[in-house]
């Protein structure tokens, strides 16, 4: 099995500032992290290979300073670490990501299966994962939280929806986006850390994947920014109290009396 | 021949009707349709005609059913390709579809196989002075929604979250139903579905009066806030954190990536209260919040606030309406 797991470097969403006036995000001395989802992505790889073998490799999308997280995903297990990175990937939407991405597959010659996380923390469009298995003309099956490989060439993979689950069959290769939450990721394996620090991360620009320029980055991306705006927040009443736990009790009991919610 | 630069909504089948998020974007888009100054149609794949029949009495002018024997469920091959075929002749200049797990499957396909824009996940929609429809999306951690726009390609796909809009009231409507007979085969499908496990329980946040929900500060601990639910008569919501740590059921998830609600109260307990959360009750009647950190950002977002540890003061709530 040849695998490829996409992982996101995203900004801890609370330490997101906004100038509102500019319209930008302000991301500078933000910290960044793993999006988590992608995580579970990378487990559920790395529990293929134990099972069956192969190779796993991660790709991501970003500026340089992205490498320290790869050398993470080397040291929790990964074989080989690939960083798209320049700056004509940069302001790219769901449609230019998933195809600059997709791009990025191929330059690793292909794989059976790619994994990417259901959703990111920062962006949340969910729709990433899908646009790849387009562009790579791919099965795809989505919100997953368990898979197997019961024969060659077949994944089975199973679906979570709003009423139930479904399992399904689709012919590999494939694409499969995991859901959050839908495996204890192993610990950093130690033991690797050394290799991890030194394993060389190949950095593949615009030029070198051969990707079409006007499908990448901005130049790509149909979708605009046209404006934003504060969230518009009803008026509430702001009464913030500190009481006694009793005394705190009996004013909460009192309004949810009021407001016709209690069966008392 | 169905007019180019309509705005188009797709209708996912469920049971014998619609999703209720698919009914709620197609009578909203009856005023985007107008503001458009074009026609609204409703699509629907798999859905006997005279289910799709209903769709009329929400506002569209058009209704399209794309109809086989072999349609049983949702399979993004078959249903990518049989949209393709129905969009692109027609050229519509918006698809709206519900943010449900097979819209979103259905959604970021078909956005690359039409080489298009898709917003995911807007919480409202409007339409600009150019005759642009706008998206917006909530998020940027920073109290901020982003207008998104897709001004060059066609469709403009749109996401819609449950819940957004109210829920729509049938009106009596003659507009005829236009039925598509693909040809198919077992080839038509990307797809075999082996097993189906319905959930033992189903919960719809969006229809609760009441919401007592769970956050961080919890520490998992949810048979006390269930206790106060049970109290109030209250369904059980929580925040990413809580159903990320698998506290409760992912579908109990409020928020920008869960659900919107809009229940009369809502209790929040132990939740900090990021704006990635607070989309999701922010059209609640009435905010009550609990929390230990005086400075967290939910008492902006509430009515009523109470700085102060949960777990003694949801025990005394819990005893002082159990009595009387």
């Amino acid at each position: 099995m040849r695998c490829v797991v996409c992982l996101k470097v995203v900004p801890r969403p609370e330490e997101v500032r906004v100038n509102l006036e500019a319209k930008t995000l302000e991301r500078s001395g933000v910290r960044s992290v793993i999006n988590p989802a992608d995580l579970n992505a990378l487990e559920t790889a790395l529990a293929l290979r134990d099972r069956h073998g192969g190779r796993v490799s991660v790709l991501s999308m970003g500026p340089p300073n992205f490498e320290p997280y790869l050398r993470v995903a080397i040291a929790v297990g990964a074989d080989e670490a690939v960083l798209l990175s320049d700056r004509a990937f940069g302001g790219a939407d769901t449609l230019a990501t998933s195809y600059t991405l997709a791009q990025g597959v191929e330059a690793l010659g292909g794989a059976d299966l790619v994994l990417c996380g259901d959703e990111s923390s920062d962006g949340g469009t969910s729709q990433v994962p899908q646009g790849i298995a387009e562009w790579l003309g791919a099965s795809q099956v989505t919100y997953v939280d368990r898979l197997e490989v019961p024969r060659e060439g077949i994944l089975r993979a199973r679906r979570v929806l709003e009423d139930g689950t479904e399992t399904l069959d689709v012919p590999l290769p494939a694409v499969v986006s995991v859901l959050g939450g839908a495996n204890e990721v192993r610990f950093i394996d130690y033991d690797r850390w050394a290799l991890a620090e030194q394993a060389s991360i190949r950095v593949i620009d615009a030029v070198e994947l051969g990707a079409d320029p006007a499908s990448l980055g901005l130049k790509g991306s149909p979708t605009v920014v046209a404006g934003l705006r504060e969230v518009r927040k009803p008026g509430r009443r702001h009464e913030v109290l500190t009481l006694e736990p009793e005394l705190a009790a009996a004013r909460l009991a009192e309004e949810l009396r009021r407001l016709g919610v209690t069966h008392t | 021949m169905t007019a180019s630069g309509a705005v188009w909504v797709y209708a996912e089948r469920h049971g014998e009707g619609f999703r209720p998020v698919s009914l709620e974007i197609l009578e909203h888009a009856r005023s985007v349709a107008d503001a458009l100054g074009t026609k609204l149609v409703a699509v629907t794949v798999g859905t006997p005609s005279s289910s799709a029949k209903s769709l009329a009495n929400y506002g569209a002018d058009e209704v399209i059913t794309v109809e086989h024997p072999l349609i049983e469920r949702y399979d993004t091959k078959l249903f990518t390709d049989l949209l393709e075929s129905e969009l692109r002749p027609t050229d519509p200049a918006v698809l709206l579809l519900g943010a449900t797990r097979d819209g979103q499957d259905l959604a970021g396909r078909l956005a690359v196989r039409l080489r298009t824009g898709l917003t995911a996940h807007v919480t409202s929609l409007e339409v600009d002075p150019e005759k642009r429809l706008v998206g917006w999306v909530p998020g940027f951690g920073g109290g901020i929604e982003a207008g998104v726009v897709c001004p060059n390609r066609r469709p403009a796909i749109v996401t819609v979250r449950p819940g957004v809009f109210a829920s729509p009231e049938p009106q009596r409507s003659t507009t005829a139903v236009r039925i598509v007979r693909p040809v198919l085969d077992e080839t038509s499908f990307g797809s075999r579905r082996v097993a189906f496990e319905a959930k033992g329980f189903t919960v719809d946040l969006t229809r609760s009066e009441v919401l007592v929900v769970g956050g961080r500060g919890t520490d998992g601990d949810f048979g006390r806030l269930q206790r106060l639910a049970h109290c109030l008569g209250a369904e059980i919501g929580a925040t990413r954190v809580a159903t990320d740590s698998g506290w409760v059921e992912r579908e109990r998830m409020i928020g920008q990536t869960g659900v919107v609600t809009h229940p009369k109260v809502v209790v929040v307990l132990g939740a900090s209260g990021a704006v990635q959360f607070t989309v999701g009750i922010e059209k609640s009647g009435f905010v009550i919040a609990v929390n230990r950190d005086p400075d967290a950002p939910i008492f902006e977002a509430a009515d009523l606030g109470i700085v102060g540890d949960l777990a003694p003061i949801v025990d005394k709530l819990v005893e002082e309406l159990g009595e009387a």
